[in-house]
C-alpha cells in the first residue's frame, strides 16, 4: 500500500515536471524542472522493481543509523573540494579578467560563479556537515537511534537535490539576487519541505532520548536548525510571477526588505556557521582529546547569551544606508556585546585540552580543531570590531569584508569540519586509526598557510582600498578614480588566488587520506565477535 | 499610535526586560547548589554510548553507574 502510495506521487511530480519544463518561461526553470522530473522517474521505477518484495523488518532500535552518516561524510569531502575549486577559480578571475571566457559568457563569468561558489561551501559543504554530524551527534549523546526510519535518508538526499537545483539555476542565471539566500521561491519551498523533516528528525531523537539531560552540542544543533527554519522562511517570503517560471517578487520593499536580509544574512551567519559548528566542537574536541568539556556551566551560559544577542546583530551589515540611526547603533552594540560570549566559547573549548596539551604535539587532528577554535577567536574579534561604525566606514564595501569571511569560513567552519571528518571516518568504517596522520599534518599546514595568505592579503587589500576611496586632494576632489584601486590590488589578489590553492591542496590531501583509511587501514577487530550490522 | 510605534516601545522596554531576567535567570540557575554533581554527569554523556544505543530495558542510571565504575 505504502508503495503503491509512493508511485502514485512519484508518477504525479514526473508529471507535472514534464509539463512545467515544456511551459518553462527561463532557462534555469526548465533545467531545473527537467532534473526533478528525472530524479522523480528514477524513483519510480526503483520504487517499481521493489513493490512486490516482501520487506523484512527488523528491530533496528539496538543499533546507531550511520549509513546516513557515512553518506553524509561523503557528500561534505565531494562538495568542500567543488566549493574550494570554484573559489580558487574565482579567485584568478578577479586577479586576471581574462578568465571570464568569451565562450563562457552567462554561464561561467564572476558574477555566476560567485553565487556558486558562497553557496557550495556554505550550504553545500557547511550544510552537509552539519547534517551529518548532527545526526551522529545526537544519537550517541541520546543513546538512542535516529527518529523516523527513513526520514534521515529524505533529508540527506533531499538536500542535496536542494543544492543541485539551486547550483543550477545560478550558472542560468536564476537567482533572486539576497546574498546567501538566491535560490528562487521553488528551490526555497523544497528546502522548507526538507527542513522541517531535518528538524523532525532531530527532535524525534532527542524526545526518544535514553539520557536524562540533553547534551549542550544538541542545544546548539537544535538552535541552528529552529533559527535557520525561522530566517529562511520570513526572508523568501515572495510572490512567484507565474507557478512556471523562476522570477519572484518580494513582499518586503525597500529598507524593510534590506533589514530583512540582513536580519538573515547576519544569522545565517550567527546561527548557521556559528551556533551548528559550536555544536561539533562541543562534540567532537571532547572526544578528540579524551576529556569532557572545560565547563559546563560556562557552555549554557554560552548558549544562551549567544542565543539572545546573536539575532540583533544584523543591522550592522548596513550602517550608513536608509536604515534609521538607532538600528545600525542596536546591531553595533550587540554585536560588540557579542565578543563576550564568542570568546566564552572559544576560552571552554581551549581549555578543554588543559592537562592535555601534549596531545597538541602528536596528534594533527586534535591541532586542526584546536586552530579552529583560535580562528573562530580571531574572527568574533575581528567581526565585532568591523560593526563599529567608524571603522566600517573605512572597511565596508572593501576586500576586507572578505578577508573577515574568509578567516572564520575557511579557518573556524573549515578545520573544525576536517577535525570533525578525521575523528569520523575511522570509526564510521570501523577502521583502527586513519591511513596516514603526516598526511593530516600536510593538510593542517597547507590549510593553515593558505588561510594566513588569503587573510593577511585581505587585509592589506582592504584597508589600502578604503584609504584610496576616501583620500581627497587640497581642494577636496577625489585623487583615485574606482579603475585605480582595482590596478592596485593585482599582485593581493594573486597571494589570495594562492592561499586558495593551498587550501584546496590540503583539502584533496585528506580526501587522499580518509579514502586510504576507508581501503587500506586496519579493520578494528571486534571484541565479541560480532560484526557491526551496519 | 501606528502598530510600528507601539511595537518598537514594547520591544525596548517590556520585552527588553523579560529577555534580560530570562538570561539573568538562566546565570544564577546554572550556579544553583548541587550543579555541579548534575554538570559533571552531563558533561560525561559523550563517553556512553559510543558504539550502540542504550539497550530499551536497562536504565540509564545504571548504565552510568557501571561507565563510571570503569
Amino acid at each position: 500500500m505504502a508503495n503503491a502510495i509512493k508511485l502514485v506521487v512519484l508518477g504525479l511530480v514526473a508529471l507535472f515536471a514534464a509539463i512545467a519544463a515544456n511551459y518553462a518561461r527561463d532557462l534555469a526553470y526548465m533545467v531545473n524542472a527537467l532534473v526533478i522530473m528525472l530524479v522523480a522517474s528514477v524513483m519510480f521505477v526503483i520504487t517499481l522493481r521493489k513493490a512486490d518484495e516482501d520487506r523484512v523488518l527488523r528491530d533496528l532500535s539496538g543499533e546507531y543509523m550511520d549509513d546516513v552518516v557515512r553518506y553524509g561524510v561523503i557528500a561534505t569531502a565531494f562538495w568542500g573540494v567543488v566549493g574550494f575549486l570554484v573559489g580558487v577559480f574565482i579567485a584568478f578571475q578577479l586577479a586576471f579578467p581574462v578568465l571570464n571566457f568569451e565562450w563562457s559568457q552567462g554561464l561561467l563569468n564572476f558574477g555566476r560563479l560567485r553565487p556558486l561558489h558562497t553557496s557550495a561551501v556554505i550550504f553545500a559543504f557547511g550544510g552537509n556537515a552539519l547534517i551529518c554530524t548532527s545526526f551522529y551527534v545526537v544519537q550517541r549523546t541520546s543513546a538512542a537511534r535516529l527518529w523516523g526510519g527513513n526520514l534521515a535518508w529524505f533529508v540527506f538526499w533531499g538536500y542535496n537535490l536542494f543544492i543541485v537545483l539551486a547550483a543550477l539555476s545560478y550558472v542560468l542565471g536564476g537567482s533572486q539576487s539576497k546574498e546567501y539566500a538566491e535560490p528562487e521561491w521553488y528551490v526555497d519551498l523544497w528546502l522548507t519541505i526538507v527542513w522541517v523533516a531535518y528538524l523532525a528528525v532531530f527532535l524525534g531523537t532527542i524526545i526518544k532520548r535514553k539520557e536524562p539531560h540533553i547534551y549542550v552540542a544538541n542545544w546548539f544543533f537544535l538552535s541552528f536548525i529552529v533559527t535557520v527554519a525561522m530566517l529562511h522562511v520570513v526572508n523568501n517570503l515572495v510572490i512567484p510571477v507565474s507557478i512556471f517560471g523562476s522570477k519572484s517578487v518580494q513582499v518586503f520593499a525597500g529598507v524593510q526588505d534590506a533589514m530583512t536580509q540582513w536580519w538573515y544574512g547576519h544569522n545565517a551567519v550567527g546561527f548557521f556557521l556559528t551556533a551548528g559548528f559550536l555544536g561539533m566542537m562541543y562534540y567532537f574536541i571532547p572526544k578528540q582529546a579524551e576529556k569532557p568539556v572545560y565547563s559546563y556551566k560556562l557552555s549554557i551560559i554560552h548558549f544562551w547569551a549567544l542565543i539572545f544577542l546573536y539575532i540583533w546583530a544584523g543591522p550592522h551589515h548596513l550602517h550608513y544606508t536608509a536604515l534609521p540611526d538607532w538600528a545600525s547603533t542596536l546591531g553595533m552594540v550587540f554585536s560588540v556585546i557579542l565578543w563576550m560570549p564568542s570568546w566564552g566559547g572559544m576560552i571552554n573549548g581551549l581549555m578543554t585540552l588543559s592537562g592535555a596539551w601534549d596531545k597538541l604535539r602528536t596528534d594533527p587532528v586534535i591541532r586542526m580543531m584546536v586552530i579552529a577554535v583560535g580562528f573562530y577567536g580571531m574572527s568574533t574579534f575581528e567581526g565585532p570590531m568591523m560593526s563599529i561604525k567608524a571603522v566600517n566606514s573605512l572597511s565596508h564595501y572593501t576586500d576586507w569584508t572578505i578577508g573577515h569571511v574568509h578567516s572564520g569560513a575557511l579557518g573556524w567552519n573549515g578545520m573544525i569540519t576536517f577535525g570533525a571528518l578525521y575523528f569520523l571516518v575511522p570509526k564510521l568504517w570501523n577502521r583502527e586509526k586513519l591511513y596516514s596522520l603526516s598526511m593530516v599534518s600536510w593538510h593542517f599546514w597547507l590549510a593553515t598557510i593558505g588561510i594566513v595568505l588569503y587573510a593577511a592579503s585581505m587585509w592589506v587589500t582592504g584597508i589600502m582600498e578604503g584609504l584610496m576611496w576616501r583620500e581627497v586632494d587640497a581642494n577636496g576632489f577625489l585623487v583615485n578614480s574606482f579603475a585605480d584601486t582595482v590596478s592596485a590590488k593585482f599582485p593581493m589578489y594573486v597571494v589570495r588566488g594562492l592561499g586558495g590553492v593551498m587550501y584546496l591542496a590540503g583539502a584533496l590531501i585528506m580526501c587522499a587520506n580518509l579514502w586510504l583509511t576507508v581501503r587500506k587501514a586496519p579493520a578494528v577487530e571486534t571484541a565479541n565477535g560480532l560484526v557491526p550490522a551496519e | 499610535m501606528d502598530t510600528y510605534s507601539l511595537l518598537r516601545e514594547f520591544a525596548d522596554s517590556w520585552m527588553l526586560l523579560v529577555l534580560f531576567l530570562f538570561f539573568g535567570a538562566v546565570v544564577l540557575w546554572v550556579f544553583r547548589p548541587g550543579a555541579r554533581r548534575t554538570y559533571q554527569e552531563t558533561a560525561g554523556i559523550p563517553f556512553r554510548h559510543e558504539d550502540r544505543p542504550a539497550a530499551a530495558s536497562a536504565s540509564v542510571e545504571a548504565q552510568a553507574g557501571k561507565d563510571l565504575a570503569k
